[in-house]
This record gives structure tokens, C-alpha cells and sequence, in this order.
């Protein structure tokens, strides 16, 4: 029978080794990489190390970006040798790869390896969370409670502005979130109006403040520094506007600063001293106002 | 059509659309809706002083607003008239004496903090002639608050059996009002946000919207300049 002259050119024989190549390219490379990714990227991931909970937010992030590296190393290698080893000829002929279709072994290879890993990471996550909550709000019940003794401040939002109540310090409230180095802080987030969200970024905070909800986190601050707050929820027209600098100051400073508040509060303090009931703010975790006060 | 024109149209369209709502974000987040006041500056001894007179009014009223039942700032202008103009420049490094006439009745703060004057020269404000360290928090009719100066002071309410009040500004100074006097200090220049922190748009779910929501009303901007 003669040969079909349309037919295309039968693919050469091959009998070269591609997925032990791609192996040991993806083994070479993700030895260079990921060692270099731990150390020298790892700790550029925000938040920083202002708080316990920042420093296990960049040790997080840096475990995970190290588990990455890997399979990113190996999408890489993957792609740069197909592109490289399988297309067509310059004589028309399709230089193909075995196919993956139907192999088992690598099959089970990748579900038990992306299984380990993705269990892995819903392990560790869990482990991490249930330490100290993370600097993630709880709700008013918190499950991940960090021991010992914990400095209360109540964060209070309202369009468009935070303030902070310190119920152990006779109830002062300042406009700038001031807190002692080197201590445990529970935070009792809520708002007056809308959906806030209470950022402070470089201590690797965060929590919703919701009207009529306590939300609680913890942070454990380090050593002084200048730190920002942010509003995290789109909350109306000056939401941009809704941000300031906070401060970790040593104890000395901290008591200093308490008693020059105490001293400025001591105006309105007969008006918060009040009950509710007469008219005066309530006072415990969560601030809640008076129906009549909820329309102007 | 060719493709390549249908994709030419729809980049077109997609590019002008940018440009509208840059302009649009452009806009409310700086100009704000409102034409910029300029202050008039007097030299005392070399240093610059500021006048401001504000009044706050319960309905804001036909002649002033499309919205004439908005609560609103005003502030007089050297003609003596009251206009409905919230963003003000002021010069840097100036003394700004504040009088602020309020009109309106009592709705209370829902943070008593706001009742502690701060900000102002001697934390302490002046109402209807008495100085004053803290208004109390039922009394309070509205907030004048610059944040970013931390300034923060709560004006009493017209009592609310009090006879003449006004209905429609511009307020004539022959109807019950309260009188709020201080003195800030302007620093370095810069674009600072002021608002009134109770939620006393009337009519809207819990007072949020509206006025509370619209630059022009109950918020603007100190324009401070070199």
C-alpha cells in the first residue's frame, strides 16, 4: 500500500526520562529557593513584630509561603519544560510527553501530597488560632483566651472616629489608643452607629466593631513604638478620614499619660458616673445607647 | 463591525467610564461639594487672626438648600450674609477665634467623651458668656470636631420650651440660641476634615443620613494654607 503523503510525520521515538528530569529540576530548584524565600522574604510579610500576635502573624505567613515555594517551583519547572521539550518540530512533527491521563502512581502521588498538605495547614492554622485568638476578633465569647492577667480597653467606633475607654484606669477615655509595653490587652471592640473595623495594623490586630456587639481580641504589646489605626469597613462618607496614630509607651510614660487623662476627665466623669437608668452612659463591656438617644 | 473596532469601542467606553468616576471619587473626596470660603486675615502685631462665625440650624430652609429641612453649619461672610459654605481656608500658623450660634434643640451625644472640650486653647469654651470644662451630654445639640487637630467640643441645645425658636435659616439673632465661643491655633498646612459627630439628620435611619452623608451640611474641610 503507498504511504498518505498528508499524513503527518510519525513522532520520533522517545525514550528519554521526562519526569525524572522534572524531578530532579523541581528538587534543585526548590532546594535554592525555599531556603532563600524563609530567610530573606519571610519576615517583609506585614505585619511586623509590634505585638506576640504580629511576630506569630509573620511566622505564619512565612511557614506558608515557605510550603509554597515548592509548588510553585514545581508549576515552574513544569511549565518551562513542556514549553521547551514538547511542541512541534520545525519538520511538523508533534513531539509529545507520555501521558499523565490514567497514570495512577502520579495520581495518588498528587492527592496524597496536596491531602497532607492542605491538612497540614488546616492543623497548624487551628493550633495557631486557638493559642491567643491571633489578633482576630472572638465575639463576645471567646474561646481562644490567652492566660495570665490582661489590661481591658474598650475600643469604641462611631462615624467617623475611634475612641478608647480603660474601665481599670477609672474609666478614662482618650482619642488615641495609648498602651503599655510589654502587656497582655483585651480588647472590647463595639461601635455607636455603623460597622467599623478596628486595624491596628503594626500590632497585627483586627476585629469588627459592631453596634450592640462585643467583640473581643488580644494583643500582647512589645516594646514602644508609633503604630496606626485604621477603620477596615467601607463605613460611610469619611471612612477614608477614619484613621490615627496609636502608641506602646514604657509603664512609666504609660502612668504618666493616665494621670494627665484622669486629670482632663475629671470634667465629665460626674456625667458617666451616673446610671443608665438616669440618663448617664452605661459602663460595662458594651456600650449601648439609650433607645432615645439612637435618632438626632 | 470588525472586531478590532468592536474592541476599540468597548476600550473607549471602558477608559471614559474611568475617567468619569475618577473625577467623581476626585471630587468628593477633596473639593466637597461646596465652594472653598476664604477667611478675611487680620494682622495683629504681626500674626495672623481669623474670625470664624458659624451657626448650626435645624432646617436649613428654601433659600439656602434644594433640601430646605437639612440640618445644617452656616458661616457669615464679610457681607454679613449666612451661606451654606462648609469648607473654609484659613492661614497656617494663625489664631482662629470661633463664635458658633446654635438654633437647634437638645439630642444628646452617644459618647459623653465628646462633652469634654479638647483641642481648643485652654481646653475650655465659652458658653453664653460662662466658661465651661464640660457640657453635659443630654444637653448637646451637635459636635464641632476637627479630628486630625484634635478638636472636639459639644454645643448645647435650644431648650425646648424656649420661645422664638427659629424654623428657616438664616437665623435672625432675635430667635432663642446658644452661644459658643474658642480659640484654636492653626499649625502646619494641610486638608483637615471637620464634622458634627451626633447623628442629628432628622428623618433618616438613626440620624446617619442625608446631612450626615452629603458635604456641604454637617461636615467639610479647614483648607489650612502657607
Amino acid at each position: 500500500m503507498a504511504a498518505n503523503p498528508n499524513a503527518a510525520p510519525a513522532p520520533p521515538s522517545d525514550r528519554t526520562n521526562h519526569g525524572m528530569r522534572v524531578v530532579v529540576a523541581w528538587l534543585v530548584l526548590s532546594a535554592i529557593a525555599t531556603p532563600l524565600v524563609a530567610v530573606f522574604v519571610g519576615h517583609l510579610i506585614p505585619p511586623g513584630n509590634g505585638s506576640s500576635q504580629g511576630t506569630e502573624q509573620v511566622f505564619d505567613n512565612t511557614l506558608m509561603l515557605t510550603v509554597i515555594t515548592p509548588i510553585l517551583c514545581l508549576l515552574a519547572v513544569f511549565f518551562v519544560y513542556g514549553l521547551r521539550s514538547f511542541h512541534a518540530s520545525s519538520s511538523g512533527a508533534v513531539l509529545d510527553g507520555p501521558p499523565l491521563r490514567g497514570d495512577s502512581q502520579i495520581q495518588i502521588l498528587w492527592i496524597v501530597g496536596t491531602s497532607v498538605i492542605v491538612l497540614f495547614l488546616a492543623g497548624f492554622g487551628t493550633f495557631e488560632l486557638l493559642q491567643n485568638g491571633a489578633g482576630g476578633g472572638q465575639g463576645p465569647d471567646p474561646i481562644a483566651v490567652p492566660g495570665g492577667q490582661k489590661m481591658q480597653v474598650q475600643v469604641i467606633g462611631q462615624q467617623w472616629q475611634f475612641t478608647y475607654r480603660y474601665p481599670s484606669l477609672g474609666g478614662i477615655e482618650s482619642n488615641q489608643l495609648v498602651l503599655p509595653a510589654d502587656t497582655d490587652v483585651e480588647l472590647h471592640v463595639t461601635s455607636l452607629d455603623v460597622i467599623h473595623s478596628f486595624w491596628a495594623y503594626e500590632l497585627g490586630v483586627k476585629a469588627d466593631a459592631n453596634p450592640g456587639v462585643d467583640n473581643v481580641a488580644y494583643v500582647k504589646t512589645k516594646s514602644p513604638q508609633v503604630f496606626h489605626v485604621r477603620c477596615a469597613e467601607l463605613c460611610g462618607l469619611w471612612h477614608g478620614y477614619m484613621y490615627n496614630n496609636g502608641r506602646v509607651v514604657d509603664s512609666a510614660q504609660f502612668h504618666s499619660w493616665a494621670s494627665q487623662q484622669e486629670k482632663l476627665y475629671a470634667a465629665i466623669k460626674p456625667f458617666m458616673d451616673k446610671p443608665e437608668a438616669d440618663g448617664g452612659a452605661p459602663f460595662g463591656h458594651t456600650y449601648l445607647p439609650a433607645p432615645e438617644r439612637r435618632a438626632g | 463591525m470588525r472586531v478590532g473596532v468592536k474592541l476599540v469601542l468597548v476600550a473607549a467606553v471602558v477608559v471614559a467610564a474611568g475617567v468619569m468616576i475618577g473625577f467623581y471619587v476626585s471630587n468628593l473626596t477633596t473639593l466637597a461639594g461646596s465652594p472653598a470660603y476664604s477667611l478675611p486675615v487680620q494682622n495683629v502685631n504681626g500674626h495672623p487672626v481669623v474670625n470664624l462665625e458659624i451657626q448650626t440650624v435645624a432646617a436649613v430652609g428654601p433659600q439656602l438648600s434644594r433640601n430646605p429641612d437639612w440640618v445644617s453649619y452656616l458661616v457669615r461672610n464679610t457681607s454679613g450674609q449666612w451661606k451654606r459654605e462648609t469648607v473654609w481656608s484659613l492661614p497656617a500658623n494663625a489664631t482662629v477665634h470661633v463664635t458658633i450660634y446654635n438654633f437647634d434643640g437638645a439630642s444628646g451625644l452617644r459618647n459623653p467623651f465628646l462633652a469634654r472640650p479638647q483641642g481648643m486653647a485652654g481646653n475650655r469654651i465659652m458658653v453664653d458668656g460662662k466658661p465651661t470644662d464640660a457640657v453635659d451630654p443630654n444637653e448637646a445639640s451637635h459636635t464641632f470636631a476637627v479630628p486630625a487637630l484634635g478638636i472636639i467640643l459639644a454645643i448645647p441645645g435650644v431648650a425646648d420650651d424656649a420661645k422664638d425658636q427659629c424654623g428657616y435659616a438664616p437665623c435672625p439673632m432675635s430667635n432663642a440660641h446658644r452661644t459658643i465661643k474658642f480659640t484654636f491655633h492653626t499649625t502646619t498646612p494641610g486638608h483637615f476634615r471637620w464634622q458634627c459627630f451626633v447623628p442629628c439628620a432628622a428623618g433618616w435611619i438613626d440620624g446617619f443620613g442625608g446631612p450626615m452623608q452629603t458635604i456641604g451640611y454637617m461636615d467639610g474641610f479647614l483648607n489650612v494654607k502657607a
